[in-house]
């Protein structure tokens, strides 16, 4: 089956990040095929490379972007919601005249076609949130 | 159509549940997860209207949600099924469509 992934809210906010984790990570294991994961709202704040947490903690941006380069996944970071919040890639940082960017590896930033594409072309999509 | 519905609200804090199992048709499955897997337990204020929903709705608990804040899995309302994330899994795959109730 395949599935699309959609999550609104960021890392060590609440739980729906690392719910989010563990149901990809569930399905993957089970042989299902994740289409790309959806990240909107504050969820872009799971994109961003520059977080540093404490070493006893789980590194939730670091655990999307290996699972993303073991599995080959699609991790899109809603743009608009992106630029809000100042997670921009090397072209959207040039475009905007900034001075870095800080988008984590593995994670591409893009439009809400994307979204509606995954749920087009997923057989189910599954929201996690606040 | 058969829906999954998920809860991630503790009853208390907000009525997702409540306006989930209002709304939520018979036969539907309404899987809890994080800080609705309180809704799970018996002796609550809410426990009835659970209980009630037992009947006509399949209704699941998320384990390892409940593990982490300390539940005991004896005190889960009868009725209720405890499952893990591969469970989860395979629930949506086993239902038309997933609702989650944020």
């Amino acid at each position: 089956m395949k599935f699309g992934i959609l999550v609104n809210e960021g890392p060590y906010q609440h739980q729906a990040s690392d719910s989010a984790y563990q149901f990809t990570r569930a399905a993957l294991t089970a042989g299902h095929e994740v289409f790309r994961i959806f990240f909107y709202h504050d969820g872009v704040n799971n994109g961003t490379r520059l977080t540093v947490p404490p070493q006893d903690d789980r590194n939730v941006v670091d655990r999307w972007s290996e699972l993303a380069q073991e599995h080959s996944l699609d991790l899109v970071l809603c743009v608009a919601a992106a630029q809000r919040r100042g997670l921009l890639d090397a072209d959207e940082a040039k475009r905007h005249k900034k001075d870095a960017d800080n988008i984590a590896p593995g994670f591409r930033i893009s439009g809400l076609g994307q979204l509606i594409e995954a749920a087009i072309q997923s057989d189910r999509l599954v929201t996690f949130g606040d | 159509m058969s829906l999954l519905h998920t809860i991630n609200k503790s009853p208390f804090e907000r009525n997702a549940l409540q306006s989930c199992l209002r709304l939520a048709e018979d036969g539907h499955a309404v899987l809890l997860i994080e800080d609705a897997v309180v809704a799970a337990l018996d002796g609550t204020e809410h426990a009835e209207t659970i209980k009630n929903a037992t009947g006509r709705l399949s209704v699941y608990v998320l384990g390892p949600d409940l593990d982490a804040r300390g539940l005991p899995k004896d005190r889960i309302i009868d009725g209720i099924e405890v499952v893990d994330y591969d469970r989860f899994v395979a629930l949506t795959c086993e239902h038309d469509s997933v609702q989650s109730w944020l």
